[in-house]
């Protein structure tokens, strides 16, 4: 095996009441692509911050390239060639993409004023390079995700980096994306960057990286080439223990309608009918920007309708607020916790309740007593791990977090449960604790509508899928029916004839 | 709160052990809970507050007096009233600029009301009404015209302080000489049982607001509302309802404070309750609130409020200039922000 670019070895690192690394490795070698893998909390990022220099360690060593140095920031890090890709990407909208890639070190002339000319072509060369096909001088908001993410790349590019490392990179990203960030990948590993890819994603691993690193409660596990393990073995490795089944789908028969939708415009949908059993699980998929979060949002009542009619068990609803979903039976559980999930800095018991404060009032005083039993009862069936209730839910782990947020929404007592992606950014065993609740509900009758990018969990927990693209709905499958290869097809809006498959 | 925990873990553990480990028990609870690090770090204000009140009573023996102790409530009660509305707004992320020219319009509205011989029992509930209304309207302007609350502020102060001088002709309006005068000034000078009336104005307009934030939906819904807008609202709360809510509350105690300043100098001054906004944004501040919204506590304001007008009582007492004191009071003011932002 070739001599690695960068080592970590032993790192120790301990934060008040927890040892977050202990005896963590990890090897990086040139030219090829090392997946860090492990659940949440088992130290990923404390470890690419000590690397960075964020944190420093207790204990250990970090060799680049043949000799010992420790970092005192990322800006140290980055000028010696190492660049982290974050998961939250460090740009900003408002600047031109020229501006993002050369911020704090723009070239200039004798007088400090900055080479227009030069700094842009620089910066349209490493677009083309990345095949970006937008001019530097457009504004950064006015790109997609994915492309801002190879706008972060091209500034690890610009400082000449022989490693980069990615924290879940493809999170945000499309399907389409997605291929273009791995033919980038690709390019770079031929170029004799070593690369570090973190992510939850399984299938991409094995797509993309070289080699795997292990980490569990914070300790090295294993480094393992892709080609000596296969998906159960590595799931092992990171959980410590088999799970059998990752998609513990249960076959209940559903009971009678529940939920009509009809002819729904919003922005962003365009006329959409569905509709939905008692005790059924309809799942939803499509790529991103396809309309499913403004579709449940406006069956939710978070986002205005132009037309279109929303009937709960036969009563036309329609609800035109938050307020309204929820009074009549319909809760929405966000995609995205950290921006309108959930509220970080309140604790989690505050945010559990935040819904159902009605119901836990007495007149207009709170009750506490009814607000802590009902907060514990949902916290024991849910198996949420925290210290206490009145623990800040920002320092939860994306699983128990997203846990506290479904058990909001099941607080007010719905009818129709709305899953927005609820297993992004969450870990292999907690994912499982959540299908196994989702299947719970389902057996008690409740209905659900899970939208998930994740098209395996889609196959795996739906009775019947619906896949959307451009704010239409483009294809129904009962899930006997279903593969990724016909979901995908409908997601990027080839119509299936069923006739001629 | 925190004394209450105190009380409840001294019984816990004087019931769940045998006599001869309570006392350690006890102890152990104690230095658990309560004589942490963190702990310490959270009470910073009230040990910088007895501190000030301990090193300056050794300087001045006239300071730690019950006359001068009760002079100094009675002082900072009116900002302490006004610092108390702009704590909710605060914490729900927003911040009122208007107060002043409230407490301005609302004095003068209920000193022309007095002059006219209104009973002080009508007279008082409109100026309060009014007051509600006056910053209901900053509420709505925010809230319905997605104004932000910084640049809608800063048009009610500068259009109410001009209505107050247009309404006042820039002239103090005097409550006159009759009966009804005499008993409207018994807010702002009159005693209850040997403290003056301010100060029990103080005490419970602190203690209801305490109330509100810890035992209704309303008071955690502010919280929530200054912690996170998108998600308060995707969970059903009506955020304009709370945020209008919040405005008129501060509203009610602007004029309240109109009211004790008015009463108690028999006049409603046009000028009155200028820069009272910065002074009432200075003690939540140094009270530990975060001006991000979403953190603080309604009981750090009080301490605040009390330490600057502390302060400022013992800069006099010790014959410092109040052009000294002004350079005293930032001195505090950034040692409180330098502290908060330490911890973070």
């Amino acid at each position: 095996m070739t001599q690695a670019i960068l080592k970590l070895s032993g790192i120790e690192k301990s934060f008040p009441g927890v040892k977050a690394l202990d005896n963590a490795c990890l090897n990086v070698y040139p030219g090829k692509v090392m997946a860090l893998l492990g659940e949440n909390g088992a130290g990923k990022s404390t470890l690419m911050k000590v690397l960075t220099g964020i944190y420093h360690m207790d204990k250990g060593s970090i060799n680049y390239q043949g000799s010992d140095v420790t970092f005192d920031g990322p800006r140290h890090s980055q000028e010696v060639g190492i660049s982290i890709i974050h998961q939250e990407l460090n740009l900003i909208p408002e600047l031109t993409i020229a501006e993002n890639i050369y911020l704090g070190r723009e070239t200039t002339n004798a007088f400090g004023g900055i080479k227009w000319t030069q700094m842009f072509a620089d910066a349209d060369a490493l677009l083309q390079r990345l095949n970006v096909k937008h001019s530097s001088r457009q504004l950064l908001g006015e790109l997609s995700l994915g492309e801002q993410q190879m706008v972060e790349i091209a500034k690890a590019l610009s400082f000449k980096s022989q490693v980069i490392v990615m924290d879940e990179p493809t999170d945000a990203l499309t399907e389409s994306e997605t291929k273009s960030l791995f033919k980038v990948i690709n390019e770079l590993r031929n170029e004799g960057c070593g690369i570090v890819y973190i992510s939850h994603r399984l299938k991409e691993i094995f797509e993309i990286c070289d080699d795997i690193t292990v980490l569990r409660d914070g300790k090295f596990i294993a480094e393992i080439a892709v080609t000596d393990i296969d998906e159960d073995g590595l799931i092992e490795k990171m959980v410590g223990r088999r799970l059998d089944e990752i998609y513990p789908r249960i076959d209940a028969k559903h009971g009678t309608l529940c939920l009509e939708v009809e002819n729904i415009v919003a922005p962003g949908v365009r006329d959409v009918s569905f509709t939905l059993d008692h005790g059924e699980i309809l799942g939803i998929s499509g790529l991103m920007g396809a309309g499913r979060t403004e579709l449940m949002k406006a069956i939710y009542g978070a986002l205005p309708r132009q037309s279109g009619d929303v009937i709960l068990d036969d009563k036309v609803v329609s609800p035109i607020t938050p307020r309204d979903g929820l009074a009549n039976g319909i809760a929405y559980i966000s995609e995205d916790r950290k921006g309108d999930g959930l509220i970080l800095g309140l604790s989690v018991k505050e945010n559990m309740s935040l819904c159902a404060l009605d119901a836990l009032s007495k007149g207009l005083q709170l009750d506490h007593a009814k607000e802590a039993t009902a907060v514990e009862d949902f916290m024991r069936q849910f198996n949420v791990k925290t210290p206490s209730r009145d623990q800040i839910i920002g320092n939860l782990s994306g699983g128990n977090q997203q846990k506290v947020a479904i058990a909001k929404g099941l607080m007010t007592r719905p009818k129709v449960l709305i899953l927005d992606e609820p297993t992004r950014g969450v870990d292999v065993g907690a994912k499982k604790e959540i299908y196994q609740l989702i299947n719970q509900f389902k057996a008690e009758g409740m209905s659900i509508i899970l939208v998930s990018s994740e098209m395996p969990e889609v196959l795996g927990m739906s009775d019947r899928i619906l896949v959307m693209h451009e704010g239409r709905i483009s294809g129904e499958f009962m899930a006997a029916d279903a593969n990724q290869e016909k979901l995908m097809a409908c997601a990027v809006g080839k119509k299936i004839n069923e006739a001629v498959l | 709160m925190s004394q209450n925990q105190a009380a409840n873990s001294n019984a816990n553990s004087n019931s769940n052990s045998n006599n001869n480990v309570t006392g350690d028990v006890m102890t152990k609870t104690l230095t658990q809970k309560f004589f942490t690090k963190e702990w310490l770090f959270e009470q910073k204000s009230l040990i910088a507050l007895i501190l000030l009140i301990v090193v300056v009573s050794f300087l001045n023996p006239h300071f730690f007096t019950m006359g001068n102790i009760l002079n100094i409530l009675r002082q900072t009660s009116v900002s302490a009233i006004i610092a108390v509305g702009m704590t909710l707004v605060i914490l729900t992320g927003g911040i009122d600029l208007g107060v002043g020219s409230v407490l301005a319009l609302c004095g003068a509205f209920a000193a022309s009301l007095i002059a006219m011989e209104v009973s002080v029992m009508i007279a008082v509930p409109v100026a309060l009404f009014a007051g509600a209304a006056l910053g209901a309207m900053s509420g709505i302007i925010i809230a319905k015209g997605k104004v932000q609350a910084f640049i809608a502020t800063l048009v009610t102060m500068t259009l109410l302080r001009g209505v107050t001088m247009v309404y006042t002709d820039g002239r103090p309006i005097s409550t006159g000489f009759t009966d009804v005068a005499d008993s409207f000034s018994w807010i702002g000078t009159g005693y209850l049982l040997g403290v003056p009336v301010p100060i029990w104005l103080m005490v419970i307009v602190f203690a209801s607001v305490w109330y509100l934030l810890n035992h209704t939906r309303f008071g955690r819904y502010v919280y929530a509302l200054g912690g996170n807008e998108a998600a308060t609202r995707l969970s059903g709360i009506n955020v304009d309802k709370v945020k209008i809510g919040v405005y008129a509350i501060c509203g009610v105690l602007a004029a309240l404070a109109g009211l004790i300043v008015t009463s108690r100098l028999s006049s409603a001054q046009p000028t009155a309750g200028m820069g009272y906004e910065l002074d009432a944004i200075a003690a939540v501040v140094v009270g530990g609130t975060s001006l991000a919204g979403g953190k603080g506590r309604i009981m750090g304001t009080l301490i605040g409020a009390l330490i600057i007008g502390f302060l400022n009582n013992a800069l006099n007492l010790l014959d410092v200039s109040s052009y000294f004191q002004m350079i005293a009071k930032a001195v505090v003011i950034l040692l409180a922000v330098l502290v908060e932002t330490k911890k973070k």
